[in-house]
């Protein structure tokens, strides 16, 4: 009854097409939900984009409104509107900022690097925090659990700003750690990371002490007591594998949340990326950069759960053949 | 002996021990009680067990769940648990008084001195690994030979157990192996170390028939070997083909104690007496398995609603495939063709993965049938739309394997009972009452368990319930699907009494499918035996027992531990 | 684990450590929890039994000083006294909170009920709906409505419900098709009865049992999430004293005065850990009927 490696190589390959197909179904309704809110701006749209870049509302005569759309292309059928913009997705051009008339892609790819680096570090340092204080805390007794849940529930619960004020004024004002104002460099990460890591490290903590905690009450962690093995070492070898699993499923939607929670992040260290360009383009209703940096953050989180997939199985194995 | 010999000493000293010809126990065990402390409050759970254990010994703990016979077995490698208080006049492994160890001093006992099989592969053994590792762990702790050393080690091991392929076996996770397979390796993996003491706690339960054969032949082997074997078991005829001395359990107690021969031959003691009568067996048809009497309102359960004197159910060709991950097509069922008379049991026996449980399913319509018929009552029913089978539902009943599960957690008894009673007919909130408490009364239970939540029932209770609700819309056929099969030995043989009290009376027929044959021959009239998806033989129970023609059904019955208690007391 | 413990002879504790040990038992995390929303409450109907100052007042000599004796929780840069706007604030904070809240639960019932319970095609688009919708971020689909129709109170509550919806009607969704999958269901079924009996009877009870547990959740994240818009200021306009627009306010003067942050956020993680514990007693209380 033995599985060949062929056969299970067939069924995740299969199990990937499927995913693929998936994944672009939901990209492409993502895209159109954004080209769709970009034509939900209320009133006339060159109007609009007129009194956007000049930052004041008035009347527009007829030649300034016949060049905006004619640089817009907003006379032309809505059908005909959208299918140039999904052309324009595949291709990698999300439009031009309303504000300033230049491509999104150039506002937001100058950006994004602090912002990937940022949400990257975040996510490293909440596993860390996650496995060590699963491992330190699961299991334990009724008490140490209860405590161990509590603090997962309100480190999850800890919103951002708060959390990165406090460390700012803690560690970099108080014990002059960091600095206060965030550089590039890798000290400059720290704290924003660890604000963005902290409640993600508390919610992910959730399932895994779960996770953790059935583990250990599984027989296999009882034979494996049974041959001399010690407490450390069943959770270290056996049990921890099990539990991270549910995390790793979590992995690719925090890699979207923490992108999303740089937003507040960088405003408070004062750090240069996509979120500062965000909220500008929020206040001044540039509509094509907030959908851009939404549908990016969207596309990301497509291809991150795609790739936690894959990961997936290699922790699991056991799922290539189910 | 003192406490401080190193484990080296001692088996030293057992080889000296037995040349001088003393009695030499390698286990010695005088007044055991374990304790737990849960919330402040003192519950015994072991009070007094004593034994000694000698090398080519096997001494079985024989008792039900909450017997406390798994606990008395971890307390021997003090395991019993973070909240377990141990303590005994005496407690030796290899003449070391273990009673103080640190958990250093344990870890290197565990393994090397002892090693433990625990039941069913698929979860003793981590899931997400290679079985190798899983047997090399072992060596890895106790810092045996090289990394090379172990891995041949291991391969060695597989081999003494009987895996084929042992090298490519290694390197697979416990659900790539066959249940046999992955069973002996976890046999390798407690024996690594060779300890010369094993103890095995339900080693072959929820196992296959032929599997559970497989690994009685390699405990037998070991104790050929000169290994002392403890073993757990509920099963009193797996028991009966290694132990030499038997201690029966209950509630922490000892009730029995003595060699093989005088526990199973000569009981002493009524509760060992009621454990061995309650095994059904062919031979036991017809007769009670419990002592406790069946309740006076099982003996006039209503007949059923239709008075149908054809064949309750005809079944013709039913086929079902199933399609794997890979692309591929599993037959779950093919061909399956069978008839139910007014007031029959038929049983329909086959080990897992034969599809006798996918059988039921497809007559209970709860599957849809790829191909063939299932007639109910002489009316069409497996090619009838659900809406219009709703009206012939009544006429057939399921009691599963699980009856927690399929209650609805928020209701508590009298709920369930009435949710199953129909609308017409019972009126008003009194007149179900009454129905819900005649149900109760059917199967043994009082008024008083209406307003109990299931959480808060036995297991027996529980299934006793679960056969109310069967009742409740007076059937034709009732189709039991592995309803006994996790129920203690006493509880099963009350329940299975009580379900051929309820077909006396009230002419149900049963659906009755099981992997255990001795209880498919008590209770059967006609046997199916299923494997593959198929149907392989069928027959009366007498027949099937002593002229199977199926060389399947040959290895079946083969594989089923003899358990004769009349000639084990002639015999030894 | 452990060595081999001698069974211990003493009786079970003397009394007057039990009734410790009794009285540590007790919940004293709810007992706080409620009182500090009885609290809020009154804050909210009649902030003016609870506040010490007026919270419009200016007093310019009095700007930015840290909490004292006069000043609970310090003043602002126009010399407000902080602790009276944070009452003041509760009514409006609190709303807005609850609203959100509201909206969000009622549209991730619609979206996940019908994700799991309408016919195929149906179900199908609605959970093709609801995976696209979780694609965003709660904080990105926010924003969106936000860049949309332009901050107010309103765009606060519909951008934070909408934002959250989509993870909750997942859940939902997975309640249901978890309860529908169940083995009572299937018993149910067995006995003959119609899938809408089954559907009321059995698997929306069972599976929008949590939901009391949720929603205190949610009302607690939503006031998070609608202080973190406010903090970018993209929420409520000042003056106004909704706790977020006092976080936006405080924004310039993080290294002078962090406590202007500070304080008023710490009245934001209390009201949602607040929230979650009543939830999680009521949820227990509720199923406590059935154990």
């Amino acid at each position: 009854m033995t599985r060949t490696s062929s056969s299970s190589t067939r069924a995740v390959a299969r199990q990937l097409v499927r995913k693929t197909l998936s994944a672009l179904v939901v990209l492409w309704g993502a895209a159109t939900v954004a080209f769709f809110a970009q034509l939900a701006l209320p009133g006339d749209r060159a109007t609009a984009i007129l009194n956007i870049r000049s930052g004041q509302a008035q009347l527009r005569t007829p030649a300034e409104l016949a060049q905006i759309n004619e640089q817009y292309g907003l006379q032309r059928p809505v059908i005909v509107q959208y299918l140039d913009y999904l052309r324009g997705l595949v291709g990698g051009d999300f439009g031009n900022s309303y504000q300033q008339y230049r491509p999104v892609t150039a506002i937001i790819g100058e950006q994004l690097g602090a912002t990937l680096t940022l949400s990257l570090t975040a996510i490293v340092f909440a596993w860390v925090l996650m496995v060590v204080w699963v491992t330190l805390t699961a299991g334990r007794g009724p008490r140490v659990g209860a405590l161990g849940a509590l603090v997962d529930v309100v480190a999850a619960g800890l919103p951002a700003y708060w959390l990165g004020i406090i460390l700012l004024l803690v560690f970099g004002l108080g014990l002059r750690w960091f600095p206060v104002i965030g550089g590039t460099g890798v000290n400059g990460l720290i704290l924003p990371a660890l604000t963005l890591a902290i409640p993600l490290a508390g919610f992910m903590s959730q399932s895994t002490r779960t996770e953790f905690e059935r583990a250990l009450e599984q027989p296999f962690v009882i034979s494996a007591r049974m041959r001399g093995m010690s407490d450390a070492g069943v959770r270290l070898r056996h049990v921890l594998r099990h539990a991270v699993i549910p995390a790793v499923t979590l992995s690719g939607w925090a890699l979207g949340a923490t992108l999303s929670g740089a937003v507040i992040v960088e405003s408070i260290f004062s750090r240069p990326g996509i979120g500062n360009v965000l909220v500008t383009a929020v206040s001044s209703q540039d509509l094509p950069v907030v959908v851009g940096i939404v549908t990016l953050v969207a596309v990301v989180y497509v291809v991150a759960n795609l790739i936690v997939d894959v990961v997936y199985t290699v922790v699991d194995p056991r799922l290539k053949a189910s | 002996m003192s406490a401080s010999q190193t484990v080296d000493q001692r088996t030293a000293d057992d080889s000296l021990d037995a040349e001088l010809d003393w009695p030499v126990s390698r286990v010695r065990v005088e007044n055991l009680r374990v304790a737990f402390l849960v919330g402040g409050v003192r519950r015994e759970v072991v009070n007094g067990v004593s034994f000694d254990l000698a090398p080519g010994e096997c001494v079985a703990i024989v008792g039900e769940s909450g017997s406390g016979k798994s606990v008395t077995a971890r307390a021997l490698v003090g395991l019993a648990g973070r909240n377990g208080l141990v303590d005994a006049d005496a407690l030796e492994i290899h003449h070391a008084d273990v009673r103080r160890l640190s958990p250093g001093q344990w870890r290197r006992l565990r393994g090397r001195e002892v090693g433990f099989i625990l039941q069913d592969a698929l979860v003793s053994l981590d899931p997400l690994r290679p079985v190798g590792a899983e047997i090399g762990e072992a060596l890895r702790l106790h810092r045996w030979g090289s990394r090379a050393a172990r891995a041949s080690r291991v391969i060695e091991l597989l081999t003494r157990v009987g895996v084929p392929l042992p090298a490519a076996r290694a390197r697979q996770r416990p659900d790539q192996l066959s249940g046999g397979l992955r069973q002996r390796a976890l046999i390798a993996s407690a024996i690594a170390l060779d300890p010369d003491i094993v103890i095995a706690d339900e080693p072959t339960t929820a196992l296959d028939v032929t599997v559970q054969a497989q690994v009685l032949r390699e405990l037998e082997e070991m104790k050929r070997r000169g290994a002392s074997i403890i073993l757990i078991s509920h099963d009193l005829s797996v028991v009966a083909q290694l132990a030499d001395q038997i201690l029966v359990m209950r509630a922490g107690e000892v009730l029995e104690q003595g060699s093989a021969a005088q526990v199973l031959g000569a009981p002493t003691h009524d509760y060992t007496r009621a454990l061995i009568s309650a095994v059904p067996t062919e031979g036991t048809r017809g007769s009670r398995l419990s002592p406790v009497p069946v309740p006076d309102a099982a003996l006039t359960a209503s007949a059923p609603a239709s008075a149908h004197t054809g064949p309750i159910l005809e079944a013709r060709g039913l086929s079902k495939h199933f399609r794997t991950p890979d692309g591929g097509l599993t037959r779950a069922v093919d061909g399956v063709s069978f008839d139910l008379a007014p007031g029959e049991t038929l049983g329909i026996v086959g080990e897992s993965g034969s599809g006798k449980s996918t059988t039921a399913r497809l007559v209970l319509g709860l599957e849809t049938l790829d191909s063939g018929t299932v007639r109910l009552l002489g009316q069409d029913w497996s090619g009838v739309p659900e809406r219009r089978r709703r009206r012939l539902r009544p006429r057939i009943s399921v009691v599963s394997q699980d009856p927690l599960s399929s209650f609805d957690p928020r209701w508590n008894v009298e709920r369930i009972l009435v949710d199953a009673l129909a609308a017409s007919e019972f009126r008003g909130a009194a007149a179900r009452r009454a129905r819900a408490i005649e149900l109760l009364g059917f199967v043994g239970l009082g008024a008083e368990v209406l307003e109990r939540f299931p959480l808060r029932l036995s297991g027996g209770q529980r299934q006793r319930v679960a056969i109310a609700r069967a009742l409740a819309p007076r059937p034709s056929v009732i189709v039991l699907d592995e309803a006994v099969s996790a129920l203690d030995v006493t509880v099963q043989a009350q329940i299975l009494d009580l379900l051929v009290a309820l077909q006396a009376s009230s002419g149900v027929s049963y659906l009755f499918i099981s992997h255990d044959l001795g209880v498919i021959s008590h209770l059967s009239d006609r046997v199916l035996v299923m494997k593959d998806g198929v149907v392989v033989e069928t027959g009366e129970p007498d027949e099937i027992f002593r002229r199977p023609s199926h060389p399947y059904t040959r290895e079946l019955i083969a594989s089923i531990p003899e358990f004769d208690p009349a000639a084990i007391s002639e015999r030894k | 684990m452990t060595a081999l413990r001698p069974s211990s002879t003493s009786a079970a504790g003397t009394a007057p450590s039990t009734r410790l040990a009794a009285l540590a038992r007790r919940p004293w995390g709810l007992y706080a929890a409620v009182a500090f929303v009885a609290l809020l409450t009154v804050a909210a109907i009649a902030p003016q039994l609870l506040a010490t100052h007026d919270p419009l007042a200016l007093d310019y000599p009095l700007s930015l000083h840290a909490p004292s004796w006069t000043n609970w929780f310090g003043t602002d840069e126009s010399g407000r006294d902080l602790y009276s706007r944070v009452i003041f604030g509760a009514r409006e904070s609190l709303l807005i909170g609850l609203g959100a809240a509201a909206v969000g639960i009622v549209l991730a019932l619609v979206l996940g009920s019908l994700a799991a319970l309408a016919i195929k095609p149906a179900a199908v688009v609605v959970d093709r709906v609801v995976e696209i919708l979780f694609t965003f971020p709660a904080l990105l689909l926010a924003l969106l409505l936000i860049a949309i129709s332009g901050p107010s109170a309103t765009t606060e509550i519909l951008a934070v419900g909408l934002g959250t919806a989509p993870g909750y009607a997942r859940m939902i969704r997975g309640q249901i098709l978890a309860a529908k999958g169940s083995a009572y269901v299937e018993a149910a079924t067995a006995l003959g009865h119609s899938r809408s009996r089954i559907v009321f009877a059995h698997i929306l009870p069972n599976a929008l049992r949590p939901l009391v547990a949720v929603f205190a959740l949610s009302v607690g994240q939503s006031i998070v999430w609608a202080s973190s818009l406010s903090f970018l200021g993209l929420g409520v306009a000042p003056p106004s004293s909704e706790w977020g627009a006092l976080l936006d306010a405080g924004r310039q003067y993080i290294v002078q005065a962090g406590w202007l942050i500070v304080v008023p956020g710490l009245v934001i993680v209390a009201v949602a850990l607040a929230a979650t514990t009543i939830g999680r007693h009521l949820q227990s209380y509720l199923e406590r009927g059935e154990k």
